[in-house]
């Protein structure tokens, strides 16, 4: 069920393996092994490399966890990554975090999937190991489920409902139909961004529910929007479903009378339904590839690791956030963060963060990463120079307002 | 009046429209089953990846110039056909078994490991970019599609398919079914989860306004191709001598064998045309749907439920029926959305229930 690939593990093997046969004792490289990695920092990126979500996470957040621990460099341990498949199940994503942390694991990555990534929160809690979560959407993890162990990094439900759908209230948008995925990850999008459009002087029209994953035509519900008579169509899933169902707007002609607002969408999810469908749509990230220098920098750095790829939003994620644990790691020596997954989650919330992939930041006692978020619009072809040259920039909103504010989370570490 | 349930009139007219073009892919792609079920007696459990491989096929051959993985891919989906084209010629010049067996398995090796580890991967995908620097249109790939995944259900049919006749059905259903999951996660690792973009054909593309709803161009050609190839397999199948053939054999395959019909090479051509009909429902699907490797998985539950509803091997059956719940869900999407995913499994419980051998079927 598990795969183990580990990049340091494999060398240490071997060298372990040569050091003992040189010395003619058969039995110990696996005890030499096992004896260096007990002082190892051990990271397990825990991901999607088989389902819907492989592109959006799955090899590029390994590739770019490992880009993290080399550019973190030597400073006196070793760190292992170690990568596993929880094909989006939150039995398979358990049985793995909690198999990980009983064989020294000190930390696990990315945990897309907000139903998985809830289940593994528990049991980092359990085991008081650390949490970097880096693919959930769901804002209840620093939320009604907030963690002492976990740290929240990329994006969530909030910040994207906040960004995307304020800024198409403020251009005369300000009439709604959700078209929602019927799961929990889809209602939490659309009352988000519901909210958000009563709040900015906006009205919801309507809503339809489709049957997830079970649903390929949208059309049906297209129909429903249409009659509507919104001016926005509000999608509130993801992924495969919201490429077909922005495809099946512009076949029936939905684009000329309304816009269209894809609540959550990224750089891999763009270039799948092509420019000519996707030009003029806008959405957030919190990470764009070609943003600045020192994301242009990164992306050249970690060029090869995934393919011909640059870095999507939840791969930068869990860059920075095992780049800013490592650092967290070394101030407070590996023995003693080893020892407690909350004291090395609270030395990361005591200390600034700054990364290629987001700039400077810091983490809310709520485990909330702070960063800004980006509003961008989708090029069209004649505007786009290369093959993942897509977005353009249309607004920043600064970490401070980009997610929920920490009193309205309800999480019970800060009334405590 | 101009609402019904207080849905408007309009609406609910559109939405029977719609119901009948997503009936049209699932008649397209149940009559593919029911003939395969009604002659070979398996359950083919891949239909969902070959339709994944049809709308693949499309993509590479819109690509060939501008993507090496496209090419590479085109490369390695051509090997089928190129194996049973040289094994038909070995055949002519009198080979022995274990020799074309043998000469196949060296050209096989040779043109895999030149399409993979070859720079650019090797002289076929070069030859094919710089034959078709502009790629090929949705048209060819309806015609080539059909031809190069239809093929790979023959050289399947052959190599993995008939030694299983002499066992239980399950065996069938068992190896399609892992035959499916290999191709799609092949596929999942070679262009990743997140799908490749396909544009409507020009000539297909824009609407007509009906009053009551827009009517894209392309998808009243779906139904129409699909209202053609259903009623083209029936005439096949009901009015010629190969259909005739055909339906002996279903009945009883050893007395038709014994009046020196090829039964054999029948039942691997009536897989192969099988599995032709997914891939050209996947060149169809192409242009609307997001072409990923999971596209067929989805779709191909329903279709085994109308496959089931219609009554197993009956090919009016799985037409009509195909055709009929298309236009079921499509109500069920405007009364009650979040069921429209569980209706057709809720009918399929009835009709089982209450006729077991399906609507269309014989007990």
């Amino acid at each position: 069920m598990t795969t183990q690939t580990t990049t340091r593990r494999g060398a240490l093997m071997a060298m372990a393996g040569a050091a003992t046969a040189g010395a003619g004792l058969g039995g110990l490289p696996w005890r030499g092994a096992r004896a260096q990695a007990a002082n190892a920092i051990r990271i397990g990126v825990i991901t999607d490399m088989s389902g819907l979500y492989r592109d959006t996470t799955g090899p590029g957040s390994v590739a770019l966890t490992q880009q993290a621990v080399a550019d973190f460099g030597q400073r006196g341990f070793q760190v292992e990554v170690l990568q596993a498949d929880h094909q989006n199940r939150p039995d398979v994503g358990a049985n793995i975090a909690r198999q990980w942390f009983d064989q020294g694991v000190d930390a696990v990555v990315d945990l897309p999937t907000s139903s998985v990534a809830l289940a593994v929160n528990q049991i980092a809690r359990e085991k008081n190991k650390v949490h970097l979560n880096s693919g959930a959407a769901t804002s209840d993890l620093t939320g009604p489920q907030c963690s002492p162990n976990t740290v929240h990094w990329t994006y969530d439900t909030y910040m994207l409902a906040k960004s995307t759908a304020a800024a198409i209230v403020r251009q005369g948008g300000d009439s709604w139909f959700f078209i929602t995925a019927d799961y929990a990850f889809g209602h939490a999008l659309e009352r988000d961004t519901s909210n958000f459009v009563r709040g900015a002087g906006g009205q919801v029209l309507g809503n339809t529910r489709y049957p997830f994953p079970a649903t390929t035509d949208f059309s049906a519900f297209l129909l429903q929007a249409r009659s509507s008579r919104a001016k926005v169509l509000g999608m509130a899933n993801a992924s495969t479903d919201t490429v077909n169902t922005i495809k099946g707007a512009r076949e029936f002609g939905l684009h000329r009378s309304m816009k269209l607002a894809a609540l959550l969408m990224g750089v891999m999810d763009i270039r799948s339904l092509g420019l000519e469908a996707g030009q003029g749509l806008l959405l957030s990230e919190t990470f764009y590839w070609d943003l600045n220098d020192r994301t242009r920098a990164l992306t050249a750095r970690s060029r090869g690791r995934n393919g011909d790829r640059p870095p999507a939003m939840v791969p930068a994620g869990c860059y920075g956030a095992t780049l800013h644990f490592l650092k967290a790691v070394a101030e407070m020596g590996p023995a003693a963060a080893k020892a407690s997954g909350v004291e090395a989650v609270n030395r990361m919330k005591a200390m600034p963060c700054d990364d290629d992939a987001f700039g400077p930041g810091q983490i809310r006692a709520d485990g909330r990463k702070i960063h800004p978020a980006y509003l961008f619009e989708v090029k069209a072809p004649s505007e786009s120079r290369g093959p993942w040259d897509v977005y353009k920039l249309v607004a920043a909103t600064p970490g401070e307002e980009a997610f929920r504010p920490l009193a309205e989370g309800g999480c019970a570490l800060i009334r405590s | 009046m101009d609402a019904i349930f207080g849905i408007p009139m309009p609406l609910l007219f559109g939405q029977l429209l719609l119901g009948l073009i997503n009936g049209s892919f699932y008649a397209m792609l149940s009559l593919g089953l029911a003939i395969i079920f009604g002659l070979l007696n398996i359950i083919n459990f891949s239909h969902g990846a070959q339709f994944m491989m049809g709308a693949f096929v499309a993509w590479m051959l819109l690509s060939l110039g501008s993507a090496e993985a496209a090419r590479i891919g085109l490369t390695l989906m051509l090997l089928p056909l190129v194996l049973l084209l040289l094994d038909w010629l070995w055949q002519r010049l009198r080979l022995a078994q274990p020799v074309r067996l043998g000469a196949g398995v060296v050209v096989a090796a040779a043109w895999i490991a030149s399409a993979v580890f070859m720079e650019q991967g090797g002289p076929v995908s070069q030859a094919l970019g710089a034959m078709f620097p502009q790629g090929l249109s949705y048209w060819w790939a309806l015609l080539i599609g059909p031809i190069v995944v239809g093929a790979s259900g023959v050289l399947l049919e052959r190599l993995m398919i008939a030694p299983l006749y002499k066992l239980d059905h399950l065996y069938g259903l068992l190896l399609t079914f892992g035959v499916g999951l290999i191709i799609e996660g092949i596929f999942r690792n070679e262009f990743g989860s997140s799908g490749l973009p396909y544009r409507i054909p020009a000539e297909l593309s824009g609407a007509w306004d009906l009053g009551f709803m827009f009517m894209p161009v392309y998808r009243g050609w779906v139904v129409v191709a699909a209202l053609i190839l259903c009623l083209a397999t029936w005439l096949v199948i009901e009015k010629t001598r190969l259909g005739a053939y055909l339906r002996a054999a279903t009945e009883r395959a050893e007395l038709v064998q014994a009046f020196g019909v090829n039964v054999p090479l029948m039942i691997t051509l009536t897989y192969g045309a099988g599995v032709a009909l997914a891939a050209i429902g996947g060149v169809l699907a192409a242009p609307i749907y997001s072409v990923n490797p999971q596209m067929g998985v989805n779709l191909i539950i329903v279709v085994f439920a109308v496959v089931v509803i219609g009554g197993m091997g009956s090919i009016l059956g799985s037409v009509l029926t195909g055709f009929g719940l298309g236009v079921v869900e499509g109500l069920t999407k405007v009364f009650w959305p979040e069921a429209s995913a569980t209706v057709i499994f809720v009918i399929m419980a009835i009709v089982l229930l209450t006729r077991p051998a399906g609507l269309f079927g014989r007990a």
